[in-house]
């Protein structure tokens, strides 16, 4: 009855709305433990605990309640407007960059009809919305009138659009196998079993694409831009409170977005690695399904954790070096041996 | 031939692969990590902490207020009065130690003819307000009553080198 009275618009409106909010929170819950996951491994991998104290009603739960504790801290700290930044431009920043962030997830498909937007240009939008997160923070480092923030800002200019360039390469060979640039499409188009996925045809482009995730992220190795021993802490040293959370909510959904990407793009996303096996086939394991998709992503993201707690920070030459003059030629090359298994038929998509 | 085994090897990233391998084996190993509430480092007897004054098995307070404590202070922590007690030997009225002054060198105790002033191994103390920095005589004497045997038991250990 009630239903009836209210106009189709606003009610597919409000579906979607429901269906980001469904992926908006989940990813938020992710982030905040993805933070506490980072401080743990990294604290185990130099032999020491990492956070395991803070709990709820006295019970520790080996520190589990942590990301919250440093949510709620940050979120009642103080924003602090430094008297000669650009005071809107400032509180702009973070905003764009978590806005692209979230955005790109709208594409993201978690099986084969769970998507927001299933669009014909995914892999294009996911670029766009990817190469945008730099403005969030060129202009958090132009307005903050600092130095400091102005030197982490063009480095990280400098950077996120040099690997761009590596990383748009990498697709290219991913489109040229799958001839779709429809995630979806991309994920049907390596069904069959592990061996059909295309990490193994494009195995340089996989490697060369998840640095160059970790250099657009600005993680370890490659965080010049944040570079806490040569410029504090690069473009965001200005910001505080509520507004640092934002920026570091952006760098850490992400890291997340890089990893499903990588799982989705080069390890066949949501399907099995048994498909086609003959007794695990039909069962659970042998089906396609969300988790597969979540426990590749998890692999790349423990993989950014891991490399931060292994590699030492690039010097900037270095990386621009990486760039350009070893990923660019590499992809370019394979990009060309990707077509001609394509033509050859060495890689036939669907299996 | 040695340039193109090199950038094989580095494009093979065979030298980072060693690196992780590296994390990996540590990420297994047992922490060193001391959960510090529930598990504590052993302490030398000759941990200087808290500060105590000390009696004689009767009860009577060893100190006899001769000020050496006082006047070997490098900080200047230790303030003392004294006084003629009824039965005729000097006694303190006053023994104040500032323990924001305070460095815990431990020359108050050295300095002791009576082994009176003494450094305890107690660390975990604390105060809430600026004023109880300074502890009286009375807590002093509080502290060495109710952490005797401990103090004993430290002295009798290290006898042999003093």
């Amino acid at each position: 009855m009630m239903l009836d009275m209210i106009p189709d618009v606003i009610l597919d409106l409000a579906w979607i709305v429901i269906k980001i909010v469904a992926i908006i929170l989940p990813m938020t819950v992710a982030v905040a433990y993805f933070t506490y996951a980072e401080r743990r491994v990294i604290g185990f991998m130099q032999v020491r605990m990492g956070p395991n104290r803070v709990g709820i009603l006295g019970f520790k739960l080996w520190g589990l309640a942590q990301p919250f504790a440093d949510v709620f801290k940050l979120l009642m700290k103080e924003i602090i407007l430094p008297d000669n930044s650009n005071k809107f431009l400032f509180l702009l920043a973070p905003m764009l960059a978590i806005a692209p962030a979230f955005a790109a997830w709208a594409v993201i498909p978690f099986n084969d009809f769970l998507v927001l937007a299933d669009i014909n240009a995914g892999l294009l939008y996911i670029l766009a919305m990817t190469s945008l997160g730099v403005y969030g923070v060129i202009i958090a480092g132009w307005a903050s009138n600092s130095k400091y923030a102005f030197l982490g800002a063009m480095r990280s200019a400098a950077q996120i659009v040099s690997y761009e360039i590596a990383m748009g390469f990498a697709l290219i060979g991913v489109l040229v196998l799958s001839g779709t640039l429809n995630l979806s499409g991309i994920v049907q188009a390596q069904s069959g079993g592990i061996f059909d996925w295309f990490w193994l045809p494009l195995l340089p482009l996989f490697v060369i694409y998840f640095v160059s995730g970790v250099a657009e992220t600005n993680r370890a190795p490659f965080d010049v831009a944040e570079g806490e021993s040569e410029i504090v802490a690069g473009f965001h040293v200005e910001y505080s409170g509520a507004a640092f959370a934002v920026f570091f909510l952006a760098e850490y959904a992400n890291m997340i977005l890089i990893s499903v990407l990588t799982a989705l793009l080069f390890l066949g996303g949501w399907l099995s690695p048994f498909q086609g096996v003959p007794m695990l086939g039909d069962t659970f394991l042998g089906s396609g399904s969300i988790f597969w998709l979540f426990a590749k992503s998890s692999i790349f993201m423990f993989l950014f954790l891991w490399l931060r707690a292994t590699f030492p920070r690039y010097r900037y030459d270095q990386i621009m070096r990486l760039g350009w003059k070893v990923f660019l030629p590499i992809t370019i090359v394979w990009v060309m041996v990707a077509a001609l298994m394509a033509v050859l038929g060495i890689v036939v998509k669907g299996g | 031939m040695n340039t193109v085994v090199r950038y094989l090897k580095s494009l093979l990233l065979l030298e980072l692969f060693q690196g992780l391998g590296v994390t990996m084996r540590h990420f297994f190993k047992p922490k060193f990590t001391i959960r510090y509430p529930e598990e504590k480092t052993p302490k030398s007897n000759r941990f200087r902490g808290l500060h105590a004054l000390r009696r004689y098995p009767n009860g009577e307070e060893r100190c006899i207020a001769c000020k050496l404590c006082e006047a070997v202070c490098p900080a200047l922590a230790i303030t003392i009065d004294s006084t003629q007690r009824d039965d005729g030997s000097r006694r303190t009225t006053r023994y104040d130690i500032d323990l924001f002054k305070c460095i815990y060198c431990g020359y108050c105790e050295e300095s002791c003819p009576v082994d009176s002033i003494v450094l305890t191994d107690l660390l975990e103390f604390h105060m809430e307000e600026r004023l109880e920095r300074v502890v009286s005589k009375q807590q002093l004497l509080a502290i060495g009553d109710r952490y005797e045997s401990q103090i004993a038991a430290n002295r009798e250990q290290d006898a042999a080198y003093r």
